[in-house]
C-alpha cells in the first residue's frame, strides 16, 4: 500500500512535469539572482552563499505545498485514503516520501552546480548537499503537516507560510550552519546529527499529525 | 448488522436532522430520501466514519464503528459525489490503484474484465479527463465489481447515468444484496431495486 501510493504520485508527477518543474526552475533562478545583484565579490559570496541556497530550498519546498493534497482532496482521492483499511499515517508517509522524491530530491542534486556560482570550494559543496539531503524531507514532512491543516481554506497558502514558515527556522539554522562550520574549518558534525534527529522525529511524529489533520480537515 | 441509534447531525448553526434510527440486516438495502440539503450526504458521511455525530452511535456487528476504524473500512465501499478518478490517469490505472487503496490488488485482467462489463470497452487507455461526466461515474462504480466487501454506501449512484448503465447498477445492486451483502444508498431517480429487506429512511 505504502509502495502503492508513492508509485501513483509519481506516476502523477510525470505526467504533470510542469509542477516539478515550476519548484525546481524556481529554486534555480532564486539561488542565481544573488550573485547577479550583488556583484563578482567572492569572499562575500562565498560567506552568503549556504544561507541562500538554504532560504531558496525552503522556499522552493513551500511553493509546492499547497498541491500536495489539494488535488485529492479536490477529486474524491482523499477521502478514499481515509477510508482506506491500511492506517491513515502510513498512507500520508508515503504520500510525504513522494512529495520529497519530487521537489527536495531535484534540489538536492542541483545544489552544488548552483554552489559553484558561489566559488564554494568542494568539501563546502559535499557538506551542502549532506546538508540538504538531511533537512529538505524533513520541510516536506512539517509542511505536509501544514498543507493538511489549512485544506479546503480560502487563502490556504498565505497560512500555510504563516504556519509552516517557523518551524522551518531550526531546520535552516542548522543546514546552513553545517556548510559555514565546514568553510570556517571547525567540525561540521554536530550540526548534522541534529538534522538527522530533526529527521527522524519527523518520521516518528508528522505522520500521525498530517493523518489527524486530514481527519479534522475532511470532516 | 448496521445500526443507527438516535443520529442527529449539526452543520455551522443548522440542524439537519435528528433522532434517526435505522437498523439494517444482512441483504438489506436502505434508501434514504428527502429533498435537496436535507443532510443525505451528511449522513452518508456519518456511516462511513468520515464524520462523528453530535448525537447518537452507528454500529457495524455491534460495535461501534468508532472502535472498529481498519476493520470497518475494510468491510466497506463508499462511493460519493466526487468520483475519486485522477484526471492524469488512465482509466485502467484509476481502477487498479482505487482498488489497491481500498486494500483490493486486482490484476490487469479483473479491471479490464470490470470496465468491460461496465461498458468502457476500448476506453481503458483514455486519460479520465477526456471522459464524460457519466463515463467516470462508470469508472468509480466499477471498483463495486472488484472490491468484495459487505457494506456498499452509494451517494447518488445513478447521477449522470443513461439508461443502459443504470440497468446495470441495478443487477449489480440485486446480485450483491442476494449474496447477503448491504447497501446504503441515495437516489432522486426512481429505481427498484429487489431485496430482502427494504428501509426507506425520511429526512425532512
Amino acid at each position: 500500500m505504502f509502495f502503492w501510493i508513492i508509485q501513483r504520485d509519481l506516476l502523477l508527477a510525470v505526467r504533470r512535469r510542469s509542477d516539478v518543474l515550476t519548484t525546481l526552475f524556481f529554486f534555480v533562478i532564486v539561488v542565481s539572482l544573488f550573485p547577479l545583484s550583488v556583484g563578482p565579490e567572492m569572499n562575500l559570496l562565498r560567506t552568503m552563499a549556504p544561507g541562500i541556497v538554504w532560504v531558496a530550498a525552503l522556499l522552493a519546498s513551500m511553493l509546492s505545498l499547497g498541491r500536495l493534497f489539494s488535488s485529492d482532496y479536490s477529486d474524491g482521492t482523499l477521502e478514499q485514503m481515509l477510508l482506506s483499511p491500511q492506517s491513515l499515517s502510513i498512507l500520508v508517509l508515503g504520500k510525504a516520501l513522494a512529495h520529497w522524491l519530487v521537489t527536495g530530491m531535484p534540489l538536492v542534486v542541483m545544489a552544488p552546480v548552483l554552489g559553484i556560482q558561489y566559488d564554494l570550494p568542494a568539501d563546502a559543496l559535499f557538506v551542502l548537499v549532506v546538508s540538504l539531503l538531511l533537512g529538505t524531507p524533513v520541510l516536506s514532512l512539517i509542511g505536509a503537516i501544514g498543507a493538511a491543516l489549512t485544506l479546503g481554506l480560502r487563502g490556504g497558502g498565505v497560512l500555510v507560510s504563516l504556519l509552516v514558515l517557523p518551524l522551518y527556522i531550526p531546520v535552516l539554522i542548522f543546514g546552513a550552519g553545517a556548510v559555514e562550520a565546514n568553510m570556517a574549518g571547525i567540525s561540521y558534525d554536530a550540526h548534522l546529527s541534529l538534522l538527522g534527529a530533526f529527521l527522524l522525529v519527523s518520521l516518528v511524529l508528522a505522520p500521525w499529525a498530517i493523518a489527524a489533520s486530514l481527519r479534522v480537515s475532511l470532516e | 448488522m448496521l445500526q443507527g441509534i438516535n443520529l442527529a447531525c449539526v452543520r455551522g448553526d443548522r440542524r439537519l436532522f435528528k433522532a434517526v434510527n435505522f437498523t439494517l440486516e444482512a441483504g438489506g438495502l436502505m434508501q434514504v430520501h428527502g429533498p435537496n440539503g436535507s443532510g443525505k450526504t451528511s449522513l452518508l458521511r456519518m456511516l462511513c466514519g468520515l464524520s462523528n455525530p453530535v448525537l447518537g452511535e452507528i454500529t457495524w456487528r455491534g460495535a461501534s464503528i468508532r472502535d472498529l476504524k481498519g476493520e470497518y473500512f475494510s468491510e466497506l465501499t463508499y462511493i460519493g459525489h466526487l468520483s475519486g478518478t485522477k484526471d492524469d490517469l488512465t482509466v485502467l490505472e484509476n481502477l487498479r490503484i482505487s482498488s489497491a487503496l481500498a486494500g483490493e490488488h486486482i490484476s490487469e485482467t479483473q479491471a479490464r474484465d470490470a470496465l468491460a462489463y461496465m461498458g468502457l470497452n476500448g476506453r481503458e487507455l483514455l486519460p479520465a479527463k477526456v471522459l464524460s461526466q457519466g463515463q467516470r461515474r462508470r469508472v468509480a462504480l466499477a471498483r463495486l465489481l472488484v472490491c468484495k466487501t459487505k457494506l456498499w454506501i452509494l451517494d447518488e449512484p445513478l447521477a449522470a447515468l443513461d439508461i443502459t448503465a443504470v440497468k446495470l447498477i441495478q443487477e449489480l445492486l440485486e446480485r450483491h444484496l442476494a449474496e447477503k451483502g448491504l447497501v446504503v444508498m441515495t437516489t432522486h431517480q426512481a429505481i427498484d431495486v429487489a431485496a430482502i429487506s427494504t428501509v426507506h429512511l425520511r429526512l425532512v
